[in-house]
């Protein structure tokens, strides 16, 4: 297989990072007026004014950015690694999970029990104290580490003994399908104290900011568009670093990189590490936004959707996968909300068409009319 | 209520001496009437009938029993009355016919005391052992065993001897053991206790605990206990030999819906994510074959096997056609195109037929179980479909090794080209095989749609297990499937007692997670050439 790198050799030794990147460079960009204009027509201008971007648009637009962040760490490893993960959604939904457990300790003595230390549904269970494992998420600063390392670990669990006993292709995508399919199940157990079937949700509160206020919906937005922005310099490093280039050469031809003497697995594994650390901020990102994480977010089917943004917006080139998770989630709210019948025929038809027509996807398709 | 009032109406035209005249044929239970109504002379009456050997004896009897026997003063015609509200409704006890509502005092009852009541209840036992159907005879047994007497002591042992049936004579030989249990002579208990140990039936089971509770210095106690422990040895092997039968009977459908995906991910390397749908495509095959002749559901089974088969191939070669055939040597991309293609399916059932589950009706040869031992009974179903993947497998390793075609699509697996340089024609070659792999699913999805809810997800739920079974056997490799099917879904069910359902099948996947990193190719992997990439 080969694929269009964005970089050839010569360009790599130039100073700047997105030196002859003009996706990036536009990337930036929209993010950068995106996180100034957006918060502003929104706070600043009064809600009848024709030029007032809602809050309602905001938080969604926010969400989407969630979603460009998650895409962009499997097309990490989907397009530059050439893993076909499946399970991505896997540690998006422990990332969310993390700052589920941060909400819910939040919410204090102001659930519908009111006790102060349980949340609801550990009252509703009749537990008497708090469990082990959730010792310790009532600290912000524990709950970022956290947030990179459970699905860090996760990650490299899973990597360490794939990639050391070199299973690849077909096989890894399937294992990691049931690694978020024995998760989900997992999380559906009550017994496992997330919630069970109705996971985290009733937040109040972040770092002492009410959930639903205005401010604290446009500053998580904002968040959201600066941690894709730093995701994607973090990516397009790693990608035009010397780790980026063998896991390239590991994807096109992993025998012949093996036998030129790099030790394959390592890169392989901290490259996927990186990536699942990258989705599990998405998802820490994206929870506070929609109010609720639940283990529906493990379920396979949402892995799979992440892998076809990133094919419909053009893998290994990163900005396409931006460009596919906007897209198509924008789709989706239009179709879903339009007509709710024909959203699953349009996504199924996607998947086809994309994988038929489009196998560079969308900015694929755009660079080279641009070049002609 | 049309009938009845017709009825009535005939009864208040008729004088009642004409429905006399009408019966001068007297028959047994007439001729006795002014026996029976007398005190002292009812029981040799009674005597009389049990001796007799007209065929509706029984129905006097429990009528007798019952106390709904009475004789009609005004005619001296014995009835069979029901009470409804203050009247009684009654009913010729010679033919049987209702001849209407009637006041109380129009009736004399036949009165019967503790003594006669005994008499009649050994008696109608005694007839039921007789009945020809074994059911029925199994019932008398049953009902007898608890409190039996000894003139039915006697029956029973005579009916031993020539009884046919193994459930009845399982039955008897308890009745008797439970018989000798309550004597008050040692040595016959501790004979009883001989025969009784081992059975497993409720009935058994708890005489027994009685038994062993009493006083631990009798040698009955001791000997019932030791009896107790053989039996519950016994049930706990029964439970094995369950769970077992339970693996198996999950595993061989695991099995059948992984092996067609096994012939298209094996042979022709697509990942199918539209397998499941082809189960699911059968399963509503069979709905639908219900659906048209809803007379011949017992055969409709048999109609939807090759029906299922023939819908499945069809839309598995169209998908072929259109799209997978621009994706060979692609597996990841046939992965997110079939995976469209099996939305675009689910919905097309949602919008088309119904998001909800359809009814499948289970024909009534599929229903019932087979009674080895009261602890242990083999679901029909079950062992149906056991028997049947077993039988589909074959069938299609015999496709696969013994025929033309299936030699081509092995050359073609092995090196596309040697194939096609000997004239094998490899894009219909390819068409086919897809087709045999998506109507293998269909067969399975008929066998499906008599185990669980036929309902537009059914496909989603087990295509990530049979993607496990297919990795865990080895890719390319039929006996692997089979031996993975069966194996998951016995460790599923080994697991599931003490792990319960959904942590069993959490254990069972990390597990193969696990597997596959170990044996990146399964249990069975294919070598030689084959195998390179």
């Amino acid at each position: 297989m080969s694929h269009s790198t964005p970089l050839s050799d010569s360009q790599l030794s130039s100073r700047w990072l997105l030196h002859n990147d003009r996706g990036g460079q536009l990337l930036l960009l929209v993010l950068l007026l995106a996180a100034t204009v957006l918060p502003y027509l929104n706070l600043a201008l009064p809600a009848d004014h024709p030029w007032h971007f809602s809050t309602y648009n905001l938080n969604l637009l926010g969400k989407y950015l969630c979603y460009a962040l998650l895409a962009m760490s499997v097309d990490l490893v989907w397009g530059y690694m050439g893993f076909l993960s499946l399970g991505h959604g896997a540690f998006f939904a422990l990332g969310g999970y993390v700052m589920g457990m941060y909400l819910m300790r939040q919410i204090g003595d102001r659930g519908v029990y009111g006790n102060p230390e349980l949340p609801d549904f550990m009252v509703f269970l009749n537990w008497q104290e708090l469990p082990w494992y959730w010792q310790g998420f009532d600290l912000f600063p524990f709950v970022l580490v956290m947030i990179v390392l459970v699905p860090g670990v996760l990650a490299f669990i899973f990597g360490w003994f794939a990639f050391r006993s070199r299973v690849n292709g077909v096989y890894l995508s399937i294992i990691s399908q049931a690694l978020t399919y024995a998760l989900m199940l997992a999380f559906f157990r009550n017994e496992m104290g997330f919630g069970g079937n109705n996971g985290l949700t009733d937040f109040k509160e972040i770092l002492g900011f009410s959930i639903n206020e205005q401010n604290t919906r446009v500053a998580l937005f904002v968040a959201s568009a600066v941690a894709t922005a730093a995701g994607y310099l973090c990516c397009r490093y790693i990608v035009n670093s010397r780790a980026g280039r063998v896991v390239r050469a590991v994807r096109d031809a992993e025998n012949r990189a093996r036998f030129l003497g790099y030790e394959v697995d390592k890169y392989q594994l901290w490259l996927l590490v990186f990536s699942a650390m990258m989705a599990g901020v998405a998802g820490a990102l994206y929870v506070p936004q929609v109010g609720i994480i639940n283990p529906g977010e493990f379920s396979p089917l949402n892995s799979i959707e992440i892998v076809i943004w990133v094919a419909i917006g053009g893998r290994a080139t990163l900005y396409g996968a931006v460009v596919g998770a906007i897209g198509v989630n924008y789709a989706k709210s239009w179709f879903t909300a339009a007509m709710p019948e024909f959203w699953l025929f349009g996504l199924g038809a996607l998947f086809v068409l994309a994988t038929l027509w489009l196998p560079r996807g969308i900015t694929g398709l755009l660079s080279y009319r641009g070049r002609r | 209520m049309k009938y009845l009032v017709f009825l009535l109406s005939m009864f208040c035209v008729l004088p009642a001496s004409v429905r006399a005249d009408q019966l001068s044929d007297n028959s047994l239970i007439n001729s006795l009437s002014a026996e029976l109504t007398d005190r002292k002379t009812s029981e040799s009456a009674i005597d009389k009938i049990i001796a007799s050997s007209d065929v509706r004896k029984r129905v006097w009897l429990e009528a007798l029993l019952d106390g709904k026997m009475y004789l009609q003063k005004s005619d001296k015609l014995m009835v069979i009355a029901n009470r409804t509200g203050k009247q009684y409704e009654i009913s010729d006890a010679e033919t049987n016919e209702l001849i209407g509502t009637v006041k109380k005092r129009t009736l004399r009852k036949v009165s019967i005391n503790n003594n006669l009541r005994k008499k009649l209840r050994s008696a109608i036992a005694g007839l039921a052992l007789e009945d020809a159907d074994p059911r029925a005879r199994l019932e008398a047994v049953q009902r007898m065993m608890l409190t039996l007497e000894p003139d039915q002591v006697a029956a029973l042992e005579t009916l031993q001897t020539v009884e046919q049936d193994s459930s009845v004579q399982q039955a008897l030989e308890l009745a008797l053991a439970i018989h000798d249990l309550d004597s008050t002579d040692e040595i016959k208990q501790l004979q009883g206790l001989e025969k009784i140990g081992g059975n497993t039936s409720d009935t058994a089971v708890n005489r027994l605990q009685s038994l062993a509770s009493g006083d631990p210095a009798s040698a009955v106690t001791v000997a019932a206990a030791q009896q107790l422990e053989k039996t519950r040895k016994r049930i706990a092997l029964y439970d094995k030999a369950e769970t077992l039968f339970f693996g198996l009977s999950l595993g061989s459908v695991l099995a059948m819906a992984a092996v067609g995906l096994a012939i298209s991910f094996g042979v022709m390397g697509v990942i199918n994510m539209a397998h499941g749908e082809m189960i699911m495509l059968g399963a509503y095959t069979t709905w639908l074959i219900q659906m048209m002749w809803p007379a011949a559901v017992e055969y409709s089974l048999i109609f939807a096997i090759p029906a299922a088969f023939m819908v499945s191939f069809s839309v598995g070669i169209v998908i072929e056609r259109l799209v997978i055939r621009h994706l060979y040597g692609r597996p990841l991309e046939t992965l997110l195109a079939t995976f469209g293609i099996s939305l675009i399916l689910q919905q097309a059932v949602r919008t088309f037929i119904s998001p909800q589950n359809v009814p499948v009706a289970n024909p009534s040869w599929m229903s019932g179980s087979w009674v080895i031992d009261p602890a242990f009974t083999l679901a029909y179903n079950r062992l149906y479909i056991l028997f049947f993947s077993i039988a589909v497998f074959l069938l299609l390793l015999w496709i696969l090794n013994r025929t033309f075609f299936g030699l081509k699509v092995r050359a073609v697996a092995q090196n596309r080209d040697m194939a096609r340089a000997m004239g094998a024609a490899s894009t219909r070659i390819d068409m086919y095989t897809f087709g045999l792999g998506a109507g293998i699913a269909g067969v399975a999805g008929v066998a499906l749609s008599q185990l669980t809810n036929v309902g537009p997800n059914l496909g989603q739920s087990y295509i990530i297990d049979s993607f496990m079974v297919v990795v865990f056997g080895g890719v390319g490799n039929l006996w692997g499937t089979l031996f993975a099917g069966l194996s998951l879904g016995v460790l599923n069910k080994v697991l599931e007692p003490w792990a319960g359902a959904v942590l069993a099948k959490i254990l069972v996947l990390v597990f193969i997670i696990l597997f596959i990193q170990r044996y990146p190719r399964g249990l069975f992997p294919q070598r030689g050439r084959a195998a390179a990439d």
